[in-house]
C-alpha cells in the first residue's frame, strides 16, 4: 500500500482525468451521438422494412387467395356454361330429331296419300283410257266386222253365244 | 459455453497474477537495496556492474513505471516536455535529465528523477535524493504536470479514438446509414456494448445517458491495453493513477445519477427489520466505496501482472542461454502474449460491465420487495 502511494503520480492522475473527460465530451459530440442515432435509425428502418415486407406478403397472400377464388368461380362458371351448352345441344338435337321424325312421317304420309291419289287418278285415267281404247278398238273391230254382212252375223252369233254362256 | 470459457480464463489469469505478485514482492526488497546503493553513488551512477539477472529485473521495474522520456529502442528515445508547478511554472525538456542520470536546473531550483518511482523531486545542486526509514523518497515533491510517456500515449490513443469513431460517425451520413472505413470494424462492438452490456444492466429506459461513458471507457481501456502489448511498452492501465481516475469517474457518475431508490436501499433497506436496517446502512455505504475501489485494483493489478509475467518470461530467454530453455520461454512468451491480447479486451469488458452494473443500481426503480 505504501509502495502504491509512493508510486501514485498526482500529475498523471490530473492529466488522465482531464484528457479522459475531454475525450468523453469530444467523442460524445463527434462520435457516439451520431453513431448511436445512425444505428438506431438504421435499426428502425430495418424494423419498418421488415414490417412492410410482412404486410406486403400478407397482402400478396390475400390477393392470391382472391385470385384463386375468382379463378375457381370462373372455372365453375365455365363448367356450368359448358354443361348447359351440352344439355342444350342434346335437347336441340333430340328436338330436331323428333321434329324431323314428325316432319318425315308427315311427309311420308302426304307422299302416301299423294301416291294413293295419283294412283287412283292414274287408275281412273287408265280406266277411262282403256274404256276409250276398248271403245275405239271395238268401234274399229265393229266397223271392220260390220263392213261384211256375214261377218256381222257371225259376230252377233258369237256374242249371243257368249252371253248365253255367261 | 462462452461464460465457462471466461470463468476458466479469469481463474487462469488470477493464478498468473498471484505468481506475478509474488515475483513483484521479490523485486521490492531487491529494489530497496538497489536504491540505497544508487543514491549513494548517484553522481556517477550506472548499472554497468549489474549482472544480467539484475539488469532484467531493473528493466522490468523501469518498464512498469511511467517515464519522462519516450524510449523506443535501446539508445533511441526522444525527450518529452517537463511541466512542474513549484512556486511558479517550470517548463523544460526532459533531455535536461539525461534519462534521469543528471540534475536539471530551472529558475534556480534543482530537480532530479528518483530511480525508485520515476518521479521528479526537488533536490540540491548535487541531485541527492534522500530516503526515509521506509525506503521512500523524503525530498520535497513539486506538482509534476509533465507530458510523460503515459500522458503522450493517452493523447495518441484519444486522437486515434476520435479519428476512428469520428470517421465512422461521418460515414453514416455520407453512405446512407451504413458505416464505412476502419471504424466500421468496431461498430459491432459498439452495438455489443449497447445491447449486451448497457441495456441488460441498466434497463431500456435509462441506458442512453450512460452510453457515452461506457463506450468511451471500454474503447479507451482496450486501446491503451493493446498499446501496452506493442514494443512501445507503455504500461498505462497498469498505473494506479490511471485506474484511480477511471474508478472515481464511475463512482461520481453512479453517485450523481442515483435515484431515490438507490439511497433508500443504502440507508434504509426496505423489507428487513429495523435493527437490520441500522446494521446494513454503514455496510451498504461502505459498499459504494468498495465497488469502485475493486474496479481500480482489478484493472491495475491485472495489467501490471500481465506485464510483469510477460517481461519476466522474455527475460528468461536471455537468462537461459541454452538451446532448450530459450525457445521454450520464447514459446511461452508467445502464448502469453496471445493470452494478454485477450486479457486486454477482457479487462476493458469487465470494467465496462461492472460500471454498467453500478449505474444500473443507481438508475433502477424498484417496484417493491
Amino acid at each position: 500500500m505504501d509502495k502504491l502511494l509512493n508510486e501514485f503520480s498526482v500529475g498523471l492522475f490530473i492529466w488522465q482525468t482531464l484528457l479522459f473527460l475531454a475525450l468523453l465530451f469530444l467523442l460524445r459530440k463527434f462520435a457516439w451521438g451520431p453513431i448511436l442515432s445512425a444505428v438506431n435509425e438504421r435499426e428502425e428502418g430495418i424494423k419498418n422494412a421488415l414490417a412492410e415486407a410482412e404486410k406486403a406478403r400478407q397482402e400478396m397472400l390475400n390477393i392470391k387467395s382472391d385470385n384463386d377464388k375468382v379463378l375457381k368461380e370462373a372455372r365453375a362458371e365455365r363448367d356450368a356454361l359448358l354443361k348447359e351448352a351440352r344439355e342444350m345441344k342434346e335437347t336441340m338435337i333430340s328436338d330436331a330429331k323428333e321434329e324431323a321424325q314428325v316432319q318425315a312421317n308427315k311427309m311420308i304420309e302426304q307422299a302416301k296419300t299423294a301416291i294413293a291419289n295419283e294412283k287412283s287418278a292414274a287408275i281412273t285415267d287408265m280406266k277411262n283410257e282403256m274404256g276409250n281404247l276398248s271403245v275405239s278398238i271395238a268401234e274399229k273391230v265393229v266397223k271392220g266386222e260390220l263392213s261384211d254382212k256375214n261377218k256381222q252375223l257371225q259376230l252377233i252369233e258369237q256374242l249371243l253365244n257368249e252371253v248365253t254362256l255367261n | 459455453m462462452y461464460r465457462k470459457l471466461l470463468n476458466f480464463l479469469s481463474i487462469f489469469i488470477f493464478i498468473f497474477s498471484l505468481n506475478s505478485f509474488a515475483q513483484d514482492h521479490g523485486h521490492d526488497t531487491h529494489k530497496k537495496e538497489e536504491n540505497n546503493h544508487k543514491v549513494e553513488q548517484h553522481t556517477n551512477s550506472h548499472n554497468k556492474e549489474l549482472t544480467l539477472k539484475e539488469q532484467i529485473k531493473e528493466d522490468i521495474r523501469h518498464h512498469l513505471l511511467d517515464s519522462h522520456d519516450f524510449h523506443i529502442w535501446q539508445n533511441i528515445s526522444f525527450p518529452l516536455p517537463i511541466i512542474l508547478w513549484d512556486n511558479g511554472l517550470h517548463i523544460f525538456s526532459s533531455s535536461k535529465f539525461h534519462h534521469g542520470e543528471s540534475v536539471a536546473e530551472s529558475k534556480g531550483s534543482y530537480y532530479a528523477i528518483s530511480h525508485g518511482n520515476g518521479h521528479i523531486y526537488k533536490t540540491d545542486a548535487s541531485g541527492a535524493i534522500h530516503l526515509n526509514e521506509k525506503g521512500f523518497e523524503a525530498n520535497e515533491k513539486p506538482l509534476d504536470l509533465s507530458i510523460t510517456k503515459s500522458v503522450a500515449m493517452i493523447m495518441i490513443t484519444g486522437l486515434l479514438l476520435l479519428l476512428l469513431f469520428g470517421g465512422l460517425a461521418k460515414s453514416y451520413a455520407k453512405n446512407g446509414g451504413i458505416g464505412k472505413g476502419p471504424g466500421r470494424l468496431l461498430e459491432p462492438i459498439v452495438l455489443y456494448i449497447r445491447d449486451e452490456i448497457a441495456i441488460p444492466n441498466i434497463g431500456k429506459k435509462y441506458y442512453k445517458k450512460y452510453m457515452n461513458y461506457l463506450l468511451t471507457v471500454f474503447f479507451f481501456i482496450w486501446f491503451v491495453n493493446l498499446f501496452g502489448l506493442t514494443p512501445l511498452g507503455v504500461n498505462i492501465t497498469g498505473n494506479i493513477a490511471i485506474t484511480f481516475s477511471l474508478a472515481i469517474l464511475t463512482y461520481l457518475i453512479t453517485t450523481f445519477t442515483a435515484k431515490k431508490d438507490y439511497w433508500k436501499h443504502i440507508f434504509w433497506m426496505p423489507g428487513v427489520p429495523v435493527p437490520m436496517k441500522i446494521i446494513l446502512a454503514p455496510i451498504e455505504l461502505l459498499g459504494t466505496f468498495i465497488k469502485p475501489f475493486a474496479l481500480m485494483i482489478r484493472l491495475y493489478a491485472n495489467m501490471k501482472a500481465g506485464h510483469v509475467v510477460l517481461m519476466s518470461i522474455i527475460g528468461l530467454m536471455f537468462l537461459f542461454k541454452s538451446w532448450i530453455g530459450s525457445p521454450l520461454s520464447f514459446g511461452l512468451a508467445f502464448g502469453l502474449s496471445i493470452l494478454e491480447l485477450l486479457v486486454a479486451a477482457l479487462q476493458a469488458y469487465i470494467f465496462t460491465v461492472l460500471s454498467a452494473l453500478y449505474f444500473g443500481s443507481a438508475a433502477e426503480e424498484h417496484a417493491d420487495h
